[in-house]
This record gives C-alpha cells, sequence and structure tokens, in this order.
C-alpha cells in the first residue's frame, strides 16, 4: 500500500504503523457522569466497517506526523489521507461553533 | 452410511458406485428452534453437538456461501493445548481432548495427528517465560517438556542454533499438539449434523435480524425470512459486520492473516516448529508442502489477501530460522479474515438481545478450538448458562475488568 502523505507525497505503507479507527481522536471527557461507560466504548468497541473505515496511522519512519486516511477494507484503496492535527482542529472549531 | 474397511472393500468391487452424497442439500423451512448463523468450523460443529450432546431438535444452519469456504478451509491447521491463562486453559485442554475422540466420534478421517508443537527460545528471559507456561499447562492437565539445546538439536538438527542474533537456547514442547486436516473437520461435522436431522443450508446468507421489544424472532436471508426461536452467530472474520445489523457495537477488529505452501518435498519437519524471535511457525503436509506462516498484515481488513511486506517478513524469518529453506519454491499464498478481538481472547455468550448468542473474537486461533468452541457454544444455547470451562468468554469482561490477555499487550487487536 502507499499513502499518499499530505507534506511528504507518496510514502510506502511500510514506513508507518497503524493505530487503528480514526474515532481515537475523540477522546471522552473524563469528568463526565457517564465516563467510565464512555472510555470503556472509546477503547474497546469498534465499528469495524467492510468498506470505508477512517483510520490513524503514524509516520514512523518518517516525519513523524499522525495521519487520518480513508481506506476501502474490502480493496485497501486510499482515497484520502489528512494530517490528523487539521482533523482534530477542524473538530474543535466546529464544537466552538455550535 | 458408516465409513469402514469392509465397506471399502465391497465399494471398490463395484466402482465405488454406492457412496452418495454426504449431507443434503435441503431448502429452507419456515422456522428452527435454532438457527446457527456461519458454516465454518465452529457453526457446524455447534450444530452437530447440539443435535447430538443436548438433544436440540429443528436445527439450521445458514452459509452464505460454501460449507468450509472461510477460515476453517484457510488456516495452517495447528491444535494445541499451550495457553498460560486461567480463563482459557481449560478450554483448550478440553478441547485438545475433544479432537483426541474426533475421529471415533464423527466416524470420519480427520488426520488428527498429534505430532509435537516446539516453542522455541533464545534468551534467559525466553526460557523462565517457557517453564512458567509449561507449568501452568501440566496444572491444567495438559502436557509440556521443557528441552536444552542438545533436546532440540536431536529432533531437528538443521535448525540455524547459532544464529549471531538469536541463537536458540531451547524449546518448550508439546508432545499433543499437532495438525489436523482442516477440511475434513467442516466435512465431518457437516455429514454427522446432517445425520442428524441438521438442515445445512448453503448459498443462504443472512442480511438481517427482526427484533421485536428486545426479542429476536427470526432472520432476514438470501432465501427469505426464516423464524427462530434462538439465533446463534458463528461468523468468524464477518462479526462485526452481522452483530452491526443487531445493533451491535464488538470489541473486535477484523484483520487479514496469511497462510503459504511450499511445494511438495521429502519428509523432513516432523513436527510443529514455531520461532521465539520472529513471525514464522511452520509444519509438513502430509502431502509434502511446507505449511508455514506469520504475523497478521496489521490494519483493518474485510480482503482475503494480504500485502507483500508481511510476504517479505515470514520468508525473511522463516530463512534465518531452516536456512534450507531457501532452496525450496513457494506454491500458493491466501488470506483469511480474522476476528481480533481487544484482548486476543474470544467471546462465547448471550447477547442483551433475548434469543440471540454470539460465537467470535477467535483471532488466528480459532481452529483449534472448533470441537470445544462448537460443545461450549452449543450448551450456551441449550441451557442458557456458558459451560464451564467457556464461563470467562464474557462480552462485558472489558466492563468488569476480568480481561484475557495472554500477552499482555492491552486493547490494541494488531498486537496480540
Ligand atoms: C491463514 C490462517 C491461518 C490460521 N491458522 C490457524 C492455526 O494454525 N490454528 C488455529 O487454531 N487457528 C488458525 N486460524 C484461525 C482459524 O482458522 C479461525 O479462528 C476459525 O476457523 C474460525 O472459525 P470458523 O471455522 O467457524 O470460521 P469460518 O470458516 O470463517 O466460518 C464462518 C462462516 O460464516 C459465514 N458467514 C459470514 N457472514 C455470513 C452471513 N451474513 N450469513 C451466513 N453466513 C455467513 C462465512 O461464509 C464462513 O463460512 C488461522 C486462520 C487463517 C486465516
Amino acid at each position: 500500500m502507499i499513502i499518499n502523505h499530505p507534506l511528504l507525497g507518496p510514502r510506502d505503507a511500510q514506513e508507518f504503523t497503524y493505530l487503528g479507527d480514526a474515532g481515537l481522536i475523540n477522546r471522552p471527557y473524563w469528568l463526565s457522569d457517564n465516563a467510565m461507560r464512555g472510555f470503556h466504548d472509546y477503547l474497546h468497541l469498534r465499528d469495524n466497517p467492510a468498506g470505508l473505515h477512517r483510520e490513524l496511522w503514524f509516520h514512523e519512519q518518517g516525519d513523524r506526523s499522525w495521519l487520518v486516511v480513508t481506506r476501502d477494507t474490502t480493496t485497501h484503496e486510499i482515497t484520502k489521507v489528512e494530517l490528523a492535527r487539521d482533523v482534530a482542529r477542524a473538530k474543535r472549531t466546529a464544537e466552538a461553533t455550535q | 452410511m458408516r465409513y469402514s474397511a469392509l465397506r471399502l472393500i465391497k465399494e471398490s468391487l463395484i466402482g465405488h458406485k454406492g457412496w452418495g452424497a454426504q449431507w443434503r442439500d435441503p431448502d429452507p423451512k419456515d422456522a428452527y428452534d435454532y438457527v446457527i448463523i456461519g458454516g465454518g468450523g465452529h457453526g457446524l460443529a455447534t450444530a452437530y453437538y447440539l443435535a447430538k450432546e443436548f438433544q436440540g431438535a429443528r436445527i439450521a444452519v445458514l452459509e452464505k456461501g460454501w460449507i468450509g469456504g472461510g477460515n476453517v478451509g484457510r488456516n495452517t491447521t495447528i491444535i494445541r493445548s499451550n495457553y498460560l491463562l486461567d480463563g482459557n486453559e481449560p478450554f483448550y485442554e478440553f478441547s485438545l481432548k475433544l479432537w483426541e475422540n474426533l475421529e471415533q466420534d464423527l466416524n470420519y478421517n480427520a488426520m488428527v495427528s498429534q505430532r509435537g508443537i516446539l516453542n522455541l527460545v533464545h534468551s534467559d528471559a525466553q526460557r523462565d517465560a517457557a517453564r512458567r507456561r509449561g507449568n501452568a499447562m501440566l496444572l491444567n492437565g495438559s502436557d509440556a517438556m521443557l528441552l536444552d539445546k542438545e533436546g532440540v538439536r536431536r529432533l531437528y538438527p538443521f535448525l540455524n542454533f547459532d544464529n549471531a542474533r538469536f541463537p536458540i537456547k531451547g524449546g518448550l514442547l508439546h508432545p499433543r499438539g499437532g495438525t489436523v486436516r482442516h477440511d475434513a473437520v467442516a466435512w465431518g461435522y457437516a455429514r454427522g449434523a446432517d445425520q442428524r436431522g441438521v438442515d445445512i443450508i448453503q448459498n443462504c446468507e443472512v442480511t438481517g435480524f427482526k427484533i421485536k421489544e428486545g426479542r429476536l424472532l427470526g432472520v432476514e436471508t438470501s432465501r427469505g425470512y426464516i423464524g427462530a426461536k434462538k439465533v446463534g452467530v458463528s461468523v468468524a472474520g464477518s462479526s462485526g459486520r452481522v452483530m452491526a445489523m443487531a445493533g451491535m457495537r464488538l470489541p473486535i477488529e477484523s484483520h487479514v492473516l496469511q497462510a503459504f505452501v511450499s511445494e511438495g518435498l521429502k519428509p523432513f519437519i516432523p513436527g510443529v516448529i514455531t520461532y521465539g524471535a520472529g513471525h514464522f511457525y511452520c509444519s509438513q503436509s502430509d502431502k509434502g508442502g511446507l505449511v508455514f506462516g506469520g504475523d497478521i498484515d496489521g490494519y483493518n481488513s474485510y480482503a482475503q489477501r494480504g500485502n507483500l511486506p508481511v510476504v517479505e517478513d515470514v520468508v525473511e524469518s522463516g530463512m534465518s530460522l531452516i536456512p534450507g529453506l531457501g532452496r525450496a519454491r513457494l506454491l500458493r499464498s491466501w488470506g483469511g479474515i480474522m476476528d481480533m478481538s481487544m484482548d486476543g481472547s474470544p467471546f462465547i455468550d448471550k447477547t442483551l438481545i433475548e434469543g440471540l448468542y454470539f460465537n467470535g473474537g477467535w483471532c488466528y486461533g480459532g481452529f483449534k478450538a472448533t470441537p470445544a468452541a462448537g460443545f461450549c457454544f452449543a450448551h450456551l444455547l441449550k441451557t442458557g448458562r456458558p459451560h464451564e470451562t467457556a464461563k470467562a468468554y464474557r462480552l462485558d469482561r472489558f466492563m468488569t475488568g476480568h480481561i484475557i490477555d495472554e500477552k499482555g499487550q492491552g486493547a490494541q487487536p494488531n498486537l496480540h
């Protein structure tokens, strides 16, 4: 697999390590009333879709950035690559303006 | 039809015209008491034990493709009872005991071969861990022997003992472990279940559940609606997809695992060898091919094929352990979809939906579990209570803190 890094261009997937579902960016708030359930679900439950999957890859052998890769789990085709920090910032901005 | 030497002689005189089909090909009925989803090893074994041991009636197995086309026909056929933790080892020991009597029970040649499994150790720390594991196995009624370097050399003189980085220091031998002809396991259970009245319905994909007020009423399939009192889901790599249709998220990710087989060679690996310093294990099939594999590819996948980096990693590890491998040609490689759980251990449990039961999360090690998983799942379906050896395999164990993490890796499926 080739991951088209937004800053470095096409890189071999071997340079990366895989963490999992990009939902892992959304850590539950630890003081909320149902934090226990929230962290249980966050840590252990997965959508695990057959089809498009947004997932976190770490460019360990490269610039050490975290990427959000959109990949089809039935074909391994990669359709979108974003910097995870951009995704997280966009989410925070969206939440702030809500 | 029973198989016997006498029958074989008789058939050879009449041109083998008397062997019938091993199981029927029935159309689905309107409703069953028990519907098992998934005609892999586990689903077929569940139906078999449900009919045989638990007097279950009106049972169907629904398989979206053909039976044996999933992981039961794709694995590297290793069976063993060499786990460390209390939640696991009694279950796998129960499974190995069922394997030991399987062929008599099924009247079917599954080529169960207890040729011994050797886990190599390459450091003092690994030897300590092997000793501890061996003791845990012995305490649970399994067998284990710690071998020193010379002991390993007597069994496998051709290994790369003096590898500068990972010299072989010894190994943990599990003599009762071995291999089984995987397809024959599916066929044997299918035939046994069919003989006891189970309908095995192939080309029948479950596409939805009918649930009313928290109770399951039946399943929608590509061959129409089928009513059911109890439904057992046993679909291995498709667990997430199928349970999502019942609105459930699971502590499971689907990953691809590859396996490889070489051209046929004269016998030279009598047992199963696993490398302690790399992702590689190997045995030799009765046809002579070296059957080997390594680690999962490491990212979510439903494509039953892997990528080249893992091929390279497995072959490199193999070469560093068995240099002679370099002269053999690789014939085939393939992949299967693993239901990797969050702690590397499986689930056999009821769900919050009444009448819906789940068996899955078997990771890359569910073949050896086939008889016990079938037995324990049948026990649960019939009695509503977990079998003694499977009571740790609960879906809520991450909430209650009773995780069963053999490797101590945490909730990271691609590390188990
Ligand atoms: C390369 C490889 C090597 C392995 N090596 C070993 C090993 O050495 N030792 C070991 O113990 N384990 C091993 N395993 C793991 C083992 O094969 C599996 O854990 C085990 O086979 C899973 O149970 P099963 O046989 O029931 O699965 P499967 O045979 O996959 O059965 C599941 C069935 O469910 C069906 N299904 C899915 N969705 C639906 C639906 N919607 N409706 C109807 N049917 C459906 C599928 O078509 C499939 O036939 C290996 C696996 C692989 C891929």
